[in-house]
């Protein structure tokens, strides 16, 4: 197991910032990108027709 | 470090989701039309409604649909085709942001050594987990498939199988690293370890069926296949970006003795 050096893994307090805050960013866009109806974005039903065909395709239920 | 990372996988899921957003243009907007099509065709064939009844109901027909595609639709159908790019770009951006803080976490703990075959490896995982487990209970449906009553509780279902999958990929990982028997042991229960989760679920969850009667079903076939060819190309494209530059990287630090500006 010691023959090939492994890459150094990433101490966790140095993730720690990154998975609490911009993961939440991230997994908003995807929300509000795949499945908002106006609840969140507060747009009606702008958004979801924006992005409606990018909805169908990504496979993600659309109406 | 870690920064590095993210902004490789911004950029990589973006142009990740722009060659997935080509290949949905040229092999899903001809079908997403062809339902249209179909849906305009069948409302305009629906009888008006009573008069009697179209008097104190404020007469909001259209509104029962609750969707449009025509030319009265909040965003018309051109727009919306350059919306598939900018949902599939902005999905790319996203995913890959999130992508690169879990291998982050992975590396030098999971997983094979390489940040190529590192990279690979969870782009096929993540595939698996998060597009094919609940693309097979829910599978994606074109516009006339589908009753928007129902739209929140499909949707919750459909996140329910995501994290199902996500939660079958962690059982399988934790059952392979305390089986030491051998390397085909150790696969095999990794593999019945995914699957018990998965199946379980695929069976107990409430199956959803809304397709119209009537509806082509070589048109359901070949939306459907265009929106897994989809998610398979982000996910590809991605994998392989994701992994080629990181190899790239580390053989260049690896060989230079001093760290370089650029």
């Amino acid at each position: 197991m010691s023959d090939i050096s492994a890459p150094s893994a990433v101490p966790l307090p140095h993730l720690r910032p990154w998975l609490l805050l911009a993961v939440p960013v991230l997994l908003l866009v995807v929300y509000l990108v795949l499945m908002d109806n106006g609840a969140v974005s507060q747009t009606g039903t702008f958004l979801h027709e924006l992005m409606h065909d990018g909805r169908h395709l990504l496979g993600v239920p659309c109406h | 470090m870690i920064r590095t990372l993210v902004v490789r996988g911004l950029l990589i899921g973006l142009l990740a989701g722009f060659v997935a957003g080509t290949f949905a243009f040229v092999f899903g907007e001809p079908r997403v039309d062809a339902a249209i099509a179909l849906e305009e065709a069948a409302v305009a064939a629906e009888p008006e409604p009573a008069p009697a009844s179209a008097g104190e109901a404020g007469h909001d027909h259209a509104g029962a649909a609750g969707h449009h595609h025509g030319e009265e639709a909040v965003v018309g159908r051109p727009v919306q085709k350059a919306g598939l790019f900018l949902a599939i770009g902005l999905y790319g951006l996203a995913v890959g942001g999130v992508f690169a803080l879990v291998f982050a976490g992975l590396r030098g703990r999971f997983g094979p050594r390489g940040d190529g075959a590192l990279a690979l490896a969870s782009a096929a995982t993540a595939f698996v987990a998060v597009i094919l487990v609940p693309f097979l209970k829910y599978p994606a449906n074109p516009p006339a498939v589908g009753d928007p009553e129902t739209i929140n509780s499909r949707t919750a279902l459909y996140v329910v199988m995501v994290i199902v999958g996500l939660a079958a990929v962690a059982v399988a990982v934790a059952t392979a690293r305390r089986v030491t028997a051998g390397p085909w042991q150790r696969r095999v229960a990794a593999g019945v370890a995914f699957l018990v989760p998965v199946v379980a679920a695929w069976l107990l969850l409430p199956t959803v069926d809304e397709v119209p009667e009537g509806f082509p079903a070589s048109l359901l076939w070949n939306f459907r296949l265009a929106s897994l060819g989809t998610q398979l190309v982000f996910w590809t494209a991605f994998g392989v970006l994701f992994g080629w530059v990181g190899d790239r990287v580390a053989g260049r630090s690896a060989l230079s003795p001093a760290p370089s500006s650029g």
